[in-house]
């Protein structure tokens, strides 16, 4: 069986809200480029996205929504008219063709789960996919189409499948924790910077699922200026345990880029080490427990210069069982690249050491993120003992 | 806001002539902790709490059904005259009532009669709801100096970005008594913005804040 695919397609790029806002699919393509310049991407591992249809779309969104969204992007409605669907917004302005691009990033995220769930590839990705944000009739957070929901919807109906959605995007994944609050079939496991400050404000431990459900929401939230071991070692005890407990049939990993020092949006302290491992753990577990089901999508990441290409390659290489690249990163894409970013390209594959000054407090930051740790898994790990 | 706008209208009540028994199975099967005690034209006679019920049975005793605790009267352990609270009362003095005569709960009394109950639980969710945090939203924090005509000042920027905002909480500033915090949770992914408007207005804008990090 081939390893994976790479779901692409040049339409993904037609999700964009202006030259000026942080959310920028430009980062697909650095990020191909980047793969091609190492030669880990052929041409042969693409396949187009296709196109979700409205009846997939209805699997997580309201049609009078959905309605909204076509006649926004037609310019038949004014801001004021969308306001209340979330669209209009400074987040999430109004675009030309805004349905027609949602749904091809939909379609995307569905283009992956049918490869993998038909058997003829282990793992497959999207990395224009992961809008974590949109909820069933209003848009949020930079998000009008929720490709996850749609897509574990549709893995529980085709597929029949037991789904477990990982989310290690700076930001809460409120909406697909929203839409299987009380499913017990749905796991969700999110990892983001507490909502003290940060958007979208959820994501507590104290958010467990409701009804059926309970038990199934599970949700990390670690403090401001959490460096890379703190947020390791929340990352794998939590996936550990939360697979053990779940025993699922497939999972989705939400793949956002944000919680790196560089991101704009943030204050996490992360750097490219755990775009390193957050992959390698994923495609293990996916092994152990999901006989290799693994669909993978991309999410945040503002930084789209220094962080989003390497960090998203790190995906594909590991996905692909190349091994990951250290040192220079290669001259042609700095050289072809570099003329058009704002920033200094960080010219090798690790990140200098150290990137940032030392942070005060860094030993409180890190007990006080392994207290809520045991906390947040203090559920299973009671069912466990009983 | 009203203490109207927040009470349970439906209270769960017992008679006075009911049992502590009956009164622990309707707490424990409707999961409330306390019970207004009504007589027929629903005059509030007294409050009953799970925890009157504890300190009334000695432990041994609590999963013994026959004991003669269970088969007493509510009217022996509740307690009499409690303090009520009417329709009209502003949240804010419910919760100063809470926080100083230490009651769990308050039944509304209008034109004689029980109306509703409210207990800290309500009011700690009517707080939560205050602070915006059960929409998805940005939280940015001002330093501001307490004088006129700031709140205007600040609510330009947000108007300028278009963004609506969701609450606003103004705590003292423990550093400087001449100033004040305004915490603004806004519905914006992206403060960076607005944020950065606010700084060029002159405001402090505390952004996460650890002693010895300054974020941009
Ligand atoms: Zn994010």
């Amino acid at each position: 069986m081939k390893k994976a695919v790479f779901v692409y397609s040049p339409e993904q790029l037609g999700y964009k809200f202006s030259d000026t806002h942080p959310f920028n699919h430009k980062r697909l393509t650095l990020t191909m480029d980047l793969l091609k310049n190492i030669e880990a991407l052929d041409d042969l591992d693409i396949v187009p996205a296709r196109v979700a249809t409205e009846e997939e779309l209805l699997l997580a969104h309201d049609p009078k929504y959905i309605d909204i969204v076509k006649r926004a992007g037609h310019g038949e409605l004014s801001e004021a008219q969308c306001e209340s669907y979330g669209i209009g917004t400074e987040d999430t302005p109004i675009f030309e063709n805004m349905h027609e691009a949602s749904a091809q990033l939909v379609g995307g995220t569905l283009t992956a789960v049918d490869y993998v769930m038909e058997g003829k590839v282990e793992h497959a990705l999207n990395l224009g996919g992961g809008l974590h944000h949109g909820f069933r009739g209003r848009a949020s957070g930079f998000c009008i189409y929720n490709d996850s929901t749609v897509a574990i919807r549709y893995l529980q109906e085709k597929y029949n499948a037991r789904v477990l959605y990982v989310d290690t995007d700076a930001h809460h994944g409120d909406g697909v924790q929203w839409s299987f609050y009380e499913d017990p079939d749905v796991c969700t496991l999110s990892i983001h910077e507490t909502g003290r400050y940060l958007f979208p404000g959820t994501g507590n431990i104290t958010e467990r699922g409701n009804g059926q459900g309970y038990g199934t929401s599970f949700n990390f939230p670690i403090d401001a200026f959490t460096e890379d071991e703190s947020f390791l070692e929340i990352y794998e005890k939590s996936m550990r345990e939360v697979f053990e407990f779940f025993k699922p049939d497939v999972v989705l990993t939400q793949n956002g880029a944000d919680a790196h020092y560089f991101d704009p949006l943030t204050h996490l302290y992360g750097t490219m080490n755990i775009y390193r491992e957050i992959p390698k753990l994923a495609h293990k577990l996916a092994h152990e427990y999901c006989g290799g089901k693994w669909i993978a999508v991309g999410g945040g990441g503002y930084d789209i210069w220094r962080v989003v290409p390497r960090a998203w390659s790190m995906l594909w290489l590991e996905m692909t069982d190349q091994q990951l690249p250290t040192g220079p990163l290669p001259q042609a894409w700095l050289d072809r690249w570099q003329p058009e970013a704002p920033v200094p390209f960080i010219p090798t594959w690790e990140d200098p050491n150290p990137l940032y000054e030392p942070i005060p407090r860094k030993a409180e930051i890190e007990e006080k993120n392994t207290q809520m740790l045991a906390k947040a898994l203090h559920i299973i790990r009671n069912e466990k003992r009983a | 806001m009203i203490v109207e706008e927040i009470m349970n209208e439906e209270p769960y009540t017992l008679a006075p002539t009911n049992t502590v028994f009956e009164a622990l199975k309707l707490m424990r099967e409707k999961k409330v902790r306390h019970l207004p005690v009504i007589d027929e034209e629903r005059h509030v006679l007294g409050v009953i709490t799970e925890r009157d019920i504890k300190e009334a049975l000695p432990s041994s005793l609590r999963d013994e059904p026959n004991s003669p605790v269970f088969n007493a009267k509510v009217e022996e352990i509740m307690v009499k005259n409690p303090l009520v609270g009417h329709p009209l009362d502003f949240v804010e003095e419910v919760a100063l009532t809470f926080y100083e005569s230490k009651v769990g709960c308050l039944p509304i009394v209008s034109g004689g009669k029980l109306v509703g109950i409210v207990t800290t639980t309500d009011l700690l969710y009517t707080y939560i709801e205050l602070t915006g945090a059960t929409e998805p939203g940005s939280k940015i924090e001002i330093r501001v100096s307490d004088t006129p005509g700031i709140l205007f000042e600040i609510t330009k920027v947000f108007n300028k970005h278009h963004a609506n905002v969701q609450s606003v909480l103004v705590y003292p500033d423990s550093e400087n008594t001449q100033n004040k915090i305004l915490s603004v949770r806004v519905k914006t992914l992206n403060p960076l913005a607005m944020i950065k408007d606010l700084r060029k207005e002159g405001f402090d804008v505390l952004w996460p804040n650890l002693p010895g990090v300054s974020l941009q």
